[in-house]
């Protein structure tokens, strides 16, 4: 398995800790799946922060800030700074958004947030699209791990566009690479890890599914059965039926 | 002097941003804190002296996707 930044995770599946109904479905929700790493973020102190980080700690996995919200690679920096001192990480989630509609990533802003994040010893995650041009862009620039989106974050789409993701995915085998962001459902999940993905993370599909835990085992289920499928060399699609059982020996009736 | 605490003008007694932070019930805080859009680090706030309509931005753990 290939690891991030020196990390192995135990399991493929990242979660996001926003939007549960409770801190103790979110609590429930990281147990029951086993996750790995949780996203988190840094906001206005308003007197929850404290009890949360607390919350944080307690789960016992790996913590990635997020620089959600940055519409600038200054901003981004920043946060990414701020992030860094309170989290105690190098680690960061490198969002630069370029739209409001779509939240999808502005290249030009990520490519300079992560040549600067990089050069003073963060260990960047951007949040990119499939665009393999990009993609080189931003490793040249000291990306050692990829976060290609699946579909608009929260959206729920799944993978929007498999072509790109399967054509990134084999440009770059040596490069560990986790879908962030569209995933709706657990069999987005497999796909993504069927197709060579190292890991998943999602925030919304889990946090607002009417049963946030149940859902986050269903995801972790199935990101472990598409990761189990991959190393296993799914066999070839083809369009004609082929039998199965030995047509040799049959009997003449 | 007055300044911008989180969008919200203040008045505090403190020059030092190590020291608003304490006027602020904040000295224990795992809080990040940047000034006028650039990032302090922890160890630089007793030395970082603030100005009248400064801008403080002071950022706390929270949930994330």
């Amino acid at each position: 398995m290939r690891d991030f930044y020196g990390v192995t995770l135990n399991s493929p599946l990242m979660l996001g800790t926003a939007q549960y109904p409770s801190p103790a479905v979110l609590e429930a929700a990281f147990r029951k799946s086993a996750a790995s790493v949780a996203t988190v973020s840094l906001r206005r102190e308003g007197g929850q922060g404290q009890a949360f980080w607390d919350i944080i700690r307690g789960l016992g996995v790996h913590v990635l800030p997020n620089t959600a919200g940055c519409y600038s690679a200054r901003e981004a920096i920043t946060t990414a700074h701020m992030a860094r001192e309170v989290f105690e990480t190098n680690w960061i989630k490198l969002e630069v958004i370029g739209h409001a509609d779509t939240l999808q990533p502005d290249p030009f802003g990520l490519l300079k947030a992560t040549e600067a994040l990089a050069a003073d010893g963060f260990e960047v995650f951007p949040y990119t699209t499939e665009d393999q041009v990009l993609a080189a862009r931003l490793l040249q620039a000291g990306a050692k791990v990829l976060m290609p989106w699946g579909a608009p974050i929260g959206s729920g789409l799944g993978l929007n566009n498999r072509y790109g993701l399967k054509t990134l995915r084999a440009a770059f085998p040596e490069v560990p690479m986790v879908i962030d962001a569209g995933l709706g459902l657990p069999s987005h999940a497999a796909d993504a890890m069927e197709m060579g993905f190292d890991a998943v993370l999602l925030n919304t599909a889990v946090a607002q599914a009417g049963d946030p835990v149940g859902m986050a085992r269903a995801f972790a289920l199935a990101a472990q059965a598409g990761a189990l499928a991959h190393a296993a060399d799914p066999m070839t699609p083809r369009d004609m039926a082929s039998p199965s059982t030995p047509v040799v020996g049959k009997a003449w009736l | 002097m007055k300044i911008e605490v989180n969008g919200e003008m203040r008045e505090i007694a403190a020059n030092t941003l190590a020291d608003a932070l304490s006027e602020l019930d904040w000295a224990e805080a795992r809080v990040a804190t940047a000034l006028n859009g650039a990032f302090v680090p922890k160890a630089a706030r007793a030395q970082t002296m603030l100005q009248d309509g400064d801008r403080l931005e002071v950022l706390a753990p929270m949930q994330g996707g």
